[in-house]
């Protein structure tokens, strides 16, 4: 297990270099630059701005002090969209909204995605089974930037009970982790129903009730540890989604979240913040995979790593 | 994964004795799933919805009309009228043209790559063979989601590049499943025959271990179509995707959100016909994959 895991992080190094290099070349050989868009600069404070910032060396001579400052520093560079803050900075303030957003938002998918998907799989071919497997289609199918605005049409235009935007105490994130969460709430359902269909008619569960267990405990003890795995295994892949949903959600409801920068300095052509941003988050992305199948070896023994 | 209404098995009726194909067999299934026969006719009605009716209409697309603006839906207008006048229904239809365009363009292209990309690798094995998947893997840890707005933020917004770069992001699974596909029949009989009576490499994979994947790589593309054009949506939602006056479905939900609470329709019919297409195709999808994969059905 050990090797398992030392071995992941080390292939995650090329792919964190290759994020790096990729994402930097991009941005700096894009026509246009920090300081040629929107505000029109006179070219001496230009060229001088460019110096401070070192954008004004030949490109390989910037990727290479870039890549000294973020391997050997730590350090992600200067931000030149929010001037006087590092990508640093930016990042230390968006994250842990991104964070309480997404992880709100898979919560709320999971309670209420395996709720659906256990009572779905439990009234097998009933109306309720058709019912809660259509919303779940429906809820695949309605993009979060329709979802969102209707919600706040309905519950904060009409009802006035929630707040429409902004971010600051618990009523600010209902709306926006309901809207994120609403995909994933759905594909968990449905992994959640297949999965405990195919358990609940395997051997073993016909062995437990052959026993004289009770349903309930049956469902709790024996077959609910088998309908998880899909769940857990959708997790990784999930997350990658819930990152690019964050994006829109943040947007939609001015949440100063890690997406709303990245939109931002994208516009802004900040190099630095989109390159930070996005190996922060390919970071992320890795760190969770390899979370997810730590926990899959510990839910399924069947699995070993080697 | 599994859908609602259950296909009876067809193996007692005497078309079967008779002898099916696959296909005839899998046609049968597919009409008797009443959800995907109507999401096929929706999206049948749609799809010829979006390329007649801008010609129908008396206005176009790119018309404003400063007498016009912000109008609810009436006889004349019949989803209303946008910020500038411009009637909405149009709109709404070239929006459609332009979303399911994405879509089929999109799935088309990782279609081509994915199925190729996959045969290859499963077919060669070996080393090339982990070689090919480990970039796969590699490819499937890069936020491409970022990396896509990064293109189009600083390079172009051309709706061309659009296309390209959504099915060059989405052929990772297709080429995992058809390299699945392909390592499962490689070896059987009628493959070493083809080798045995010298038939090329490409042709082996051309016209006997492509065919026989087709049955996962059909469904898995009718899922990538409304993935796809979620994708586009979301990007031009963020106003880097499709720049107006044409419009996508996203172009004009993003439109709507800024006039949410006194012009809600500039929203509601824009987003309700996306969703509703979205919903057919995933429905079609899922009936699919029950029709031509009878095992992936696990209820």
């Amino acid at each position: 297990m050990l090797r398992f895991i030392l071995r992941r992080l080390l292939l995650a190094i090329p792919v964190l270099l290759a994020v790096l290099t990729i994402s930097f070349f991009l941005v700096r050989l894009a026509p246009g630059g920090p300081f040629m868009e929107e505000r029109a600069y006179p070219e001496v404070v230009r060229q001088k701005l460019e110096q401070k910032y070192g954008l004004d060396k030949p490109i390989h001579e910037q990727y290479l002090n870039y890549l000294n400052r973020v391997v050997f520093h730590l350090d992600l560079g200067p931000s030149t969209r929010y001037i006087e803050r590092s990508v640093g900075d930016v990042i230390v303030q968006g994250l842990p909204n991104s964070m309480i957003l997404g992880a709100s938002a898979y919560l709320i998918a999971l309670v209420l995605g395996m709720g659906a998907g256990i009572l779905a799989a439990l009234r097998q071919n009933s109306s309720v089974d058709y019912g809660a497997m259509a919303v779940a289609v429906l809820g695949v199918s309605v993009p979060n930037f329709v979802l969102g605005p209707v919600l706040v049409i309905v519950l904060s235009l009409s009802l006035y009970l929630l707040p429409p935007a902004r971010w600051g105490d618990l009523s600010h994130l209902i709306l926006p982790a309901l809207t994120l969460s609403a995909l994933y709430t759905a594909y968990i359902a449905r992994l959640t129903r297949s999965g405990l269909v195919e358990v609940l008619r395997s051997d073993y569960i016909r062995t437990a009730r052959a026993k004289g267990l009770r349903e309930g405990v049956i469902l709790v003890r024996h077959a609910l540890k088998g309908a998880v795995l899909p769940v857990v295994s959708y997790s990784g892949p999930a997350l990658a989604f819930l990152l690019g949903g964050t994006i829109v959600v943040e947007r939609l409801f001015l949440i100063p979240g890690l997406g709303n920068f990245f939109i931002e300095a994208a516009n802004a052509r900040d190099a630095f913040i989109v390159v930070g941003v996005t190996l922060v988050v390919a970071t992320l992305l890795i760190l969770f995979n390899l979370l997810v199948d730590i926990l899959y070896a510990f839910i399924d023994p069947r699995i070993a790593y080697k | 994964m599994q859908q609602t209404t259950p296909t009876v098995a067809t193996t007692e009726s005497p078309a079967i004795v008779a002898g099916t194909s696959l296909w005839q067999d899998a046609w049968q299934r597919l009409l008797k799933n009443r959800l995907a026969v109507v999401s096929a006719v929706v999206l049948g009605f749609i799809l010829i919805a979006v390329t007649v009716g801008p010609l129908l209409s008396p206005y176009t697309f790119d018309q404003t009309d400063a007498a016009a603006v912000y109008l609810p839906p009436s006889a004349a207008h019949w989803f209303g009228t946008d910020q500038l006048g411009r009637d909405l229904f149009v709109r709404t239809l070239i929006g459609g043209r332009i979303s399911l365009t994405v879509g089929a363009i999109a799935s088309l292209v990782s279609l081509v790559i994915g199925v190729t990309y996959g045969a290859v690798s499963g077919y060669l094995g070996g080393k090339v063979d982990e070689a090919m998947m480990r970039l796969v893997d590699i490819l499937y840890s890069l936020p491409d989601i970022f990396l896509v707005i990064v293109l189009l933020a600083f390079f172009s917004r051309d709706i061309f590049v659009l296309f390209a770069m959504l099915g060059a992001i989405s052929w990772l699974t297709m080429a995992r499943i058809v390299r699945g596909q392909v390592l499962s029949i490689k070896n059987r009989e009628f493959v070493e025959a083809a080798r045995a009576i010298g038939v090329p490499t490409h042709q082996i994979l051309l016209r006997h271990l492509v065919p026989n994947a087709l049955g996962p790589v059909i469904v898995y593309t009718t899922l990538t179509i409304p993935s796809v054009m979620l994708t586009e949506a979301f990007l031009s939602f963020l106003g880097l995707g499709v720049q107006p006056p044409l419009s996508s479905w996203g172009t004009l939900v993003q439109e709507g959100v800024g006039a949410i609470s006194v012009y809600p329709w500039h929203l509601l019919f824009p987003g309700a016909i996306m969703t509703i297409t979205l919903f057919s195709l995933n429905f079609l999808g899922d009936g699919l994959r029950d029709a031509l994969d009878p095992q992936s059905r696990k209820d």
